[in-house]
């Protein structure tokens, strides 16, 4: 296993090039890329793929089982079951992406500004992270949605919000590890400010563990979407989102199991992408798991 | 000692954030309770009964005394107490979450050992690849393809429902799929590491069978992390078993919350998330302890590094 880097014909190799060359290499990462690249130009051309209305009702063929028109058959009101799936990629995948940036955007900054300052302010955010954390995760958005009420967008600034403490943990433990090392010292010898040095100098440094982190997050965030969804939470009756169109078809499961085979295949493989992906990741972007 | 003292400051910030998170949610519940049809005198008359009139401090202070004396209201639902709903609900959330536990931690535990002691074999990509598609499956939906398997087409166990040993077989292994992946992977890392440490090849060297090195030897260190990931699951397990009830209609406290939620009954939302973080919190604070036993080498005496 040790072979790995043998012919060392390449002008010096960056960081970054190894980490690229380390993941090319790995067949699940590529695997779960492949994935996610496919879900997410469904989900942004959805509406130019000339695909049938996924709201257009046509209830003389409801719960029609699949056929070469309708690959994926015909929900309860009879629209295309395949539209819909589809434009579910839009809606989740969006989802996702929002509602990782919420929880980065607020928990990075706090997390780093924690780790860097240390003292009373530290004190203070790690308690409140203490106690969000004894939440369980699912708990804390199911009750976030419920503040906030039903609806898309909540779902997603719940989620968000629940992912926060991760991303505070993660930038602050980066942090940490890094602040004494010598040119951190340096740029604070020099004169630059604290906003400066943690945001310029120290973060982009932690920027590994964190683009993993979203990685998974993206994921996570998928997944309690459709549970929320699923348990009437979330976005509401005809919009084509994943859990709840799988809340609806399962009162036609023994009829017409498609209906709930679908819908749940799409969270799965869309889930299972993003996760042999980020698992790749940290395997490439941690030099010391970067063999085998 | 000092574990369980910590735990203190992080119960007291979990009652003051349920307070102030059953209190933004909108809504009047003096009105839900009275029904919309009431008249504003009778209205007036349950907000003053709820002590809604009173400045949040002094209703902080009402909610923390009550919650201390194991008040928690009546279900503006049902009106029966929140205590006697929940003492009934929560028990069958137990069995169910304690089942699953028991399906992530056997099948995760030996999948784990399995995978690193024929490390790179096919029965390891296999049991990895399983582990992952474990993770990845969104719980209600495995629920529902178990239920479609399991009980429409083969009819070998009851789709719904509460009672007999085989009511939990489908429930069971639903919530407990994605920990058992997750316990998988953690084991196999966890031993990897372990068996490449000198003390293994110490005790391979002295002669002694390959079983007794990873059984005796190598298991007992790796199960630290091991035991973490299983705790951390716990939260998992309380917010899946929320989807996993309503897939298996089992009667448990996870339905009841969502009952709750969509009826907007405050004072059970109130009780039951305040009795699952509790539980997630004391699981957690055992967890610690367990480490003190499994590890001689931790001790909770002075303040230790970063976790």
């Amino acid at each position: 296993m040790k072979g790995n880097g043998t012919a060392k014909q390449a002008p010096a190799p960056t960081p970054t090039r190894l980490a690229l060359r380390s993941l090319r290499r790995n067949r699940a990462a590529m695997l779960g890329l492949a994935v996610v690249l496919i879900f997410s130009l469904a989900a942004a051309l959805a509406p130019m793929l000339g695909l049938p209305d996924p709201y257009q009702a046509s209830l003389a063929q409801a719960l029609e089982a699949p056929s070469r028109e309708h690959p994926f058959g015909r929900d309860e009101l009879g629209r295309d079951l395949f539209s819909r799936v589809v434009h579910g990629a839009r809606i989740s995948l969006t989802l996702g992406l929002i509602a990782m940036a919420i929880g980065a955007a607020v928990g990075v900054p706090v997390g780093a500004l924690s780790g860097y300052w240390g003292g009373r302010f530290d004190l203070i955010v790690q308690r409140l992270v203490d106690i969000i954390l004894a939440f369980p995760g699912t708990l804390l958005a199911i009750v976030v949605v419920t503040i906030l009420g039903v609806g898309l967008d909540n779902v997603m600034i719940a989620i968000g919000i629940a992912s926060i403490p991760t991303y505070v943990r993660l930038a602050r433990g980066s942090v940490l590890s890094i602040k004494e090392i010598g040119y951190v010292a340096a740029a604070r010898a020099v004169g630059g400010g604290d906003g400066r040095i943690v945001f310029r100098h120290i973060l982009p440094n932690c920027l590994g563990p964190l683009i993993v982190q979203s990685t998974f997050q993206i994921a996570t965030a998928i997944l309690w979407a459709a549970g929320l969804g699923f348990l009437g939470l979330g976005a509401q009756a005809p919009t084509p989102e994943w859990g709840t169109m799988l809340s609806r078809g399962r009162l036609y499961m023994r009829v017409a199991p498609h209906l709930t085979a679908y819908p749940g295949l799409a969270i799965f493989a869309v889930v299972l992408g993003f996760n042999l992906l980020g698992d790749g990741l940290r395997d490439a972007l941690d030099p010391r798991l970067r063999k085998v | 000692m000092k574990r369980l003292l910590l735990a203190i400051p992080v119960l007291f910030g979990v009652s003051v954030l349920v307070f102030a998170m059953i209190r933004l949610i909108p809504g009047c519940p003096a009105v839900a309770m009275a029904g919309v049809h009431a008249d504003a005198q009778f209205i007036e008359q349950v907000r003053r009964d709820l002590g809604l009139d009173r400045s949040l401090p002094a209703q902080y202070g009402m909610f923390l005394g009550d919650l201390l004396r194991g008040e928690l209201g009546r279900s503006t639902f049902s009106g029966r107490p929140v205590l006697r709903e929940l003492a009934e609900r929560f028990p069958r959330t137990g069995e169910l979450t304690l089942a699953s536990m028991g399906v992530a931690t056997a099948v995760g535990v030996a999948a784990g050992i399995v995978s690193s002691t024929r490390r790179n074999s096919p029965v390891d990509n296999l049991g990895m690849v399983v582990a992952l598609v474990g993770v990845a499956m969104p719980v209600f939906w495995l629920g529902l393809m178990l239920q479609l398997l399991f009980s429409v087409q083969l009819g070998w166990f009851p789709a719904t429902g509460r009672g007999t040993l085989t009511h939990l077989v489908l429930p069971a292994l639903t919530l407990g799929a994605a920990s058992a992946g997750i316990v998988a992977r953690m084991t196999r890392s966890s031993m990897l590491e372990v068996l490449r440490q000198d003390f293994i090849v110490t005790a391979r060297s002295k002669g002694l069978a390959e079983r007794v090195v990873v059984y005796r030897h190598a298991l007992k260190n790796a199960m630290i992390p091991v035991v973490t990931i299983v705790g951390l699951q716990v939260g998992t397990l309380l917010g899946g078993a929320v989807l996993t009830e309503t897939v298996f209609a089992w009667p448990g406290l996870g339905r009841l919350l969502v009952g709750a939620i969509l009826a907007r009954d405050y004072p059970v939302i109130q009780g039951g998330v305040l009795l699952l973080t509790v539980t997630f919190v004391a699981v957690n604070l055992a967890v610690d302890l367990l480490y003190v036993h499994l590890d001689p080498r931790i001790r909770y005496v002075s303040r230790g590094g970063e976790s």
